[in-house]
């Protein structure tokens, strides 16, 4: 097997790049929050730092840095690092089979946005996610408290439950998509009317989309689930016995988890990188302004995501924890399987 | 040495090696995570085998959902190196016969085995496609019977939990 190096140089310039551009969305996703917050309560939010507060998550970041690092006493001193670790680790991982924008097709050959097309892309990103419990569980038990280790079971019992809903809501779209890859359901969503109906699946599977909708607020522990970092239950959450930077690795994987499960949303259902009229766009300008637009969509519908994530944080109060586990088990797992039947019939006898 | 070869030994090396720590490891949290990295490395073969869809399914529900659970009951009990029952010497003595057992007769079944060399060219059985289609053929009948074997252990686990909310 030869080794292809302007292939790794390639792969290593793009992943470079949507690494920092995951940080830089994530970072500036704790000013919007603050900023939507601030509105919705009729407040300025942060405006000290720079124009509009536009410097203040770099004031947290430093803040963060140079705060005193304490390691507990009686805590397990590797599983105590290796919690944040784990939880950066798998908040960025998922970024690698996102499709970013369609191939650039040069003189030279063809360059891809996307870090690895791999056949299986979805049951990737549900590997992972499934993969991100330990970074919560191995922190809240490493701190020898009681409150972190009941936080972090509370957010474990919360991940493995929304992640059936969430596996069987997607199941009913796999069925209409036919492929786990990515980049072909990208395709197949490609522009935004065709065949007298819409291409994107959220107007194909809108029972569907409204399920998973609902486990990724589970799974990102955003309100009205926050139930880990309850604090009028358990003092602060998992993250209790942290301090300095990594207390904001935690804080930060909630973001960049934020970022790209918007992402997933985006390009699941909304049409990734495809946008209406694309293909006389596409005539029209060089390709690689092209691929720039279609990023541009897809950050766009990225951005929507986050802000309805942001504002129904602050709309909903949070949930109790029975009402959490019965909404999971007792309505939206039926509710994914009625739909999985009724899309499975429609396959069969509507549109065959 | 190619990229393979080297990319087999190190998940080699690596699955032997973490297995052997779930076994020598005193705190019962860090056997878990010892299992964890072996299901990887055993993943890791997988993919070389080129049957990604094993490789990931094998991650999502042994590592992501079965060792969760096993770290959940593990945390909860509070087991650690301190706590440990001390096994009596009978109990030590029966289990050194047993396992020494069933290692001779693992050495004996190998003796005369022929170890099959590494094949290297590249199947499709393990993509998605042709593993679905296999299962829903020629396997369809064990496939269906082992979805009942496992709803009837899931039902079994509902019965024993009601059980012991009434009590």
């Amino acid at each position: 097997m030869q080794l292809d190096i302007a292939f790794i140089i390639e792969k290593v310039l793009l992943i470079s790049v949507i690494l920092l551009g995951s940080l830089g969305i994530a970072m500036y996703a704790t000013w919007a929050e603050r900023k939507v917050a601030a509105v919705m309560q009729d407040r300025r939010g942060p405006n000290r730092a720079g124009f509009m507060g536009l410097l203040q998550p770099l004031a947290d970041g430093l803040k963060l840095f140079f705060k005193e690092e304490i390691i507990p006493d009686r805590s397990t001193r590797f599983l105590f690092i290796l919690g944040p670790a784990l939880a950066m680790l798998t908040a960025v991982m998922t970024s690698a089979v996102v499709p970013w924008g369609p191939d650039i097709v040069t003189d030279n050959g063809v360059i891809s946005l996307q870090v690895a097309d791999i056949n299986i892309g979805i049951l990737f990103i549900f590997g992972v996610v499934s993969l991100g419990v330990y970074g919560v569980m191995l922190g809240g038990w490493a701190s020898n408290n009681k409150f972190s280790l009941l936080s972090s079971i509370r957010a474990a019992s919360q991940a493995i439950s929304y992640e059936l809903a969430m596996g069987l809501s997607l199941v009913a779209m796999l069925m209409m998509t036919g492929s786990l890859s990515l980049r072909e359901i990208v395709e197949q969503q490609h522009g935004f009317w065709d065949n007298g109906y819409f291409t994107w699946n959220f107007f194909k599977q809108p029972l569907g989309f409204i399920i998973f909708l609902t486990c990724a607020f589970a799974e990102l522990n955003r309100a009205p689930f926050d139930l880990p970092e309850c604090e009028s239950e358990l003092n602060m959450g998992y993250h209790q016995e942290y301090s300095s930077m990594k207390l904001g690795f935690y804080l930060f994987a909630e973001y960049i988890n934020l970022f790209i499960s918007s992402a997933v949303i985006a390009t699941l259902f909304f049409g990734g990188y495809n946008f209406p009229f694309m293909d006389e766009v596409a005539a029209g300008v060089s390709p690689i302004l092209f691929a720039i637009i279609c990023v541009m969509a897809l950050l766009t519908k990225v951005i929507c995501i986050i802000l309805f994530f942001m504002f129904i944080r602050w709309t909903l109060p949070r949930f109790r924890y029975d009402q959490l586990m019965r909404l999971g088990w007792k309505s939206l797992i039926p509710l994914a399987l009625v739909n999985m039947v009724i899309t499975g019939a429609v396959i069969l006898w509507v549109i065959k | 040495m190619g990229v393979y070869e080297i990319s087999f030994w190190f998940l080699t090396v690596m699955a032997l090696s973490c297995a052997l720590g779930v076994i020598l490891s005193r705190n019962p949290v860090n056997s878990v995570l010892f299992l964890i990295a072996t299901f990887f490395a055993i993943s890791g073969h997988y993919i070389l085998l080129n049957a990604q869809f094993l490789a990931i399914v094998n991650i999502i529900v042994y590592a992501g959902a079965i060792m969760v659970l096993f770290l959940f009951v593990i945390m909860l009990m509070n087991l650690n190196a301190d706590t440990e029952p001390q096994k009596n010497r009978l109990v030590q003595i029966a289990g050194a016969i047993s396992g020494g057992t069933l290692l001779l007769v693992i050495l004996a079944a190998l003796r005369t085995s022929t170890i099959s060399s590494l094949d290297q060219t590249a199947t499709d059985i393990g993509l998605i496609k042709n593993l679905g289609k296999t299962l829903f053929t020629q396997f369809v009948l064990p496939f269906e019977i082992s979805s009942v074997l496992f709803l009837s252990a899931m039902i079994g686990a509902v019965v024993i939990g009601k059980k012991e909310q009434t009590v």
